[in-house]
């Protein structure tokens, strides 16, 4: 059937609480405006104002009573409407989520969905656009995801809802009116293994959320040019899959990481330096990079394109990596 | 405040339930004796990281604890040994956990500012002010959208109504009508700042009421009252009464924690404070009333010492939990698809 991300995410939670009666959704304004970005619309109106619940401006507030509430025997989804709300609910998410089952000797286990919009590339300025999912992938005692394909939005969820701890789901902005096939009875996928959506045998391309079309993009421009690059979808930011990353890397010798985070204490930064630590003599070239600019992200259109990742700024470093220099005009 | 009880009430409240009065005498004394020993541990190095003592307290645990049913659930604070105590946590498993032994109720991983225990539904044990304000909101919600009559106390100092967590939580608590009663033990400090150096309004019963929460202020070294009105306050809250706010006028006898010279308050005034200690108060009152005599009081001090020479030698002979577990309860041991 053809759908969008942002239904393939509503249909995951209509799903979820039609199959579990304690899993229920709350966050700002998730039922009667339909949500932030329209993922819960109709879904009040399908379940009712006690399973989907519009909450007051409390980021701190509502993350924590999600905690109290799965501590209570409850499977609840919090949205928070976007990661920049979510640094008001940071307390709740580092000092309790992650930490009540060790804290407690392994008594008090925390079965919590968080969902939350993430990125940048829509003129917002800086409050509105970072990817700060690198820095809660930092946390143990969370999982944190990045559903980038119809099939991960539709399938992720219940997966996460399954687990007995806490589950953070990064759905970046750019991804909610992607639209394109999925099967009619996709369902829940796993949340532990990275995915490998193009295959190539001269470099690697890694990356996650919303960044992938973007690769997939170069990797195409890539192939024009002759270089056959594999991408990788890391799909779990923590914990990474450390076996596909080390396999594609044994395979084409070469990596780029792409990571919408700034460059400093990245994601990216921990992936490039677990191949360089478990990989280091397979590489026949250094892992190449690219991040955002480190500027809090401009509201200019141009500044804006210029601050995050590209299919420009891919294609050259990847081009880099392998060795290539630039195409002379006319050429490619 | 509550309506104080007249010394005429007083007296027949006594004489009706003297067995109810000694009770509680001893529960205040076994934190008292447990702290006791706390300090002396932390002095000998047996007990490390921060402690935070409760002594001059005691009261308030006492009464409120005696209100709640095994069902319901206790949230508190890094203060919170008597609360553990006196929910039913062992005294054992309280002094091997803070010798960070396996045998400790978070088997070492929590210490003295988390403890947990799930057989009593002890929310621990939380050391971020303010921090478990949200955790007692969503543990009601749970029990209100699974239609349970349970109530969730959750106590907190009066430096807790200065931070936003604790504002969100009345402000959703009363909002969804959830069962919740919030324990403010307002000791007159946060740390070492004064009440009216860190709250533009220092009567916390009246803040808290502007979130349309049923508010009192009531004597908290007078046990007697705290757990009249902490008895009243979790009926209105289980029949329905939606959430509820006690404001607990106490005093901390000690220092905040092991490392404060107690700059900001004069020996004056603690020592005013300790003319009001709820233990000597409420045996002096009962001593008086014939309710307690000599042999009385040598029993309870003679079991209390016991329970504490008990736990002191159960967590002296715990042991380590292997550094090769240092991983695990990190996330939990059941497969996860």
């Amino acid at each position: 059937m053809k759908t969008t991300y942002r239904e393939a995410m509503r249909a995951a939670m209509r799903d979820a609480m039609q199959r579990d009666e304690r899993v229920f959704l709350m966050g700002e304004d998730v039922g009667r405006y339909g949500g932030g970005f329209a993922v819960s619309l109709g879904l009040l109106e399908e379940f009712g104002p006690q399973r989907v619940r519009d909450t007051p401006l409390s980021e701190a507030g509502f993350v924590g009573a999600g905690i109290g509430a799965a501590l209570g025997g409850m499977r609840p989804i919090v949205e928070v409407m976007t990661v920049n709300f979510s640094l008001l609910a940071l307390d709740q998410i580092v000092n309790n989520a992650a930490t009540l089952l060790h804290m407690s000797g392994g008594q008090f286990n925390v079965p919590l969905v968080i969902r939350m919009t993430t990125g940048g590339g829509r003129q917002l300025a800086a409050q509105h656009s970072h990817s700060l999912e690198g820095w809660l992938a930092h946390i143990p005692g969370l999982r944190i995801l990045a559903p980038a394909t119809l099939e991960d939005a539709r399938g992720m969820l219940w997966t996460a809802l399954e687990d007995p701890d806490p589950v953070l789901i990064f759905e970046h902005g750019s991804l909610y009116n992607v639209a394109g096939e999925l099967a009619d009875d996709a369902g829940p996928v796993d949340i532990d293994r990275a995915a490998v959506r193009r295959t190539g045998a001269d470099v690697s391309i890694i990356t996650y959320g919303g960044t992938l079309p973007m690769v997939l993009a170069a990797a195409d421009s890539l192939a024009a040019e002759g270089i056959d690059a594999e991408v990788v979808d890391l799909r779990t930011l923590r914990p990474l899959d450390d076996v596909a990353i080390l396999a594609t890397v044994a395979k084409t010798h070469r990596a780029v990481v792409v990571d919408e985070g700034w460059r400093s204490g990245s994601l990216s930064a921990e992936v490039s330096a677990r191949i360089t630590e478990s990989a280091f003599y397979d590489l026949d070239a250094p892992v190449a990079r690219v991040c955002s600019e480190e500027v809090p992200v401009p509201y200019a259109k141009h500044l804006e394109e210029a601050a995050l990742p590209s299919v420009a700024r891919v294609v050259s470093a990847t081009r880099a990596t392998v060795g290539a220099g630039e195409p002379v005009a006319g050429h490619a | 405040m509550t309506p104080p009880m007249t010394a005429e009430e007083r007296t027949a409240l006594i004489a009706a339930r003297p067995d109810q009065a000694r009770g509680l005498l001893r529960q205040m004394l076994r934190v008292r004796r447990l702290e006791e020993r706390c300090v002396e541990l932390y002095s000998a190095s047996k007990i490390r990281g921060f402690l935070h003592v409760y002594i001059g307290e005691e009261a308030v645990a006492a009464g409120v604890m005696s209100a709640l049913r095994p069902d319901d659930a206790v949230v508190a604070t890094y203060r919170e040994h008597g609360h553990a105590l006196l929910r039913g946590v062992p005294a054992t498993a309280i002094m091997a956990e803070m010798f960070g032994h396996v045998e400790g109720c978070c088997r070492g991983r929590g210490g003295s500012m988390h403890l947990f225990d799930a057989d009593t539904r002890f929310y621990g044990g939380n050391a971020i002010v303010a921090g478990g304000l949200p955790l007692a909101v969503g543990l009601a919600l749970a029990d209100r959208m699974l239609g349970r009559d349970r109530v969730t106390a959750c106590f907190f100092g009066e430096g807790a109504m200065a931070e936003g967590e604790f504002h969100e939580s009345l402000n959703l608590a009363a909002l969804w009508d959830l069962p919740v009663l919030f324990c403010c033990e307002n000791n007159l400090y946060a740390m070492g700042t004064a009440l009216e150096r860190s709250e533009s309004q220092t009567d916390l019963a009246l803040k808290a009421a502007s979130y349309e929460v049923a508010s009192w202020a009531v004597d908290g070294m007078d046990v007697l009252a705290v757990e009249e009105s902490a008895r009243r306050a979790v009926e209105a809250v289980r029949s329905g009464g939606g959430p509820h706010f006690l404001e607990f006028r106490t005093y901390r006898f000690r220092a905040h924690s092991m490392f404060d010279p107690e700059r900001y308050r004069e020996k004056a005034e603690v020592e005013h404070w300790m003319e009001r200690d709820p233990i000597a108060s409420l045996r002096a009152e009962l001593e008086a009333s014939g309710h307690l005599d000599a042999d009385d009081w040598a029993s309870i001090t003679r079991e209390v010492d016991a329970e504490v020479d008990a736990a002191v030698e159960f967590a002296e002979s715990g042991t380590l939990e292997p550094v090769a577990d240092l991983a695990r309860h990190v996330r939990s041991e059941r497969s996860t698809a």
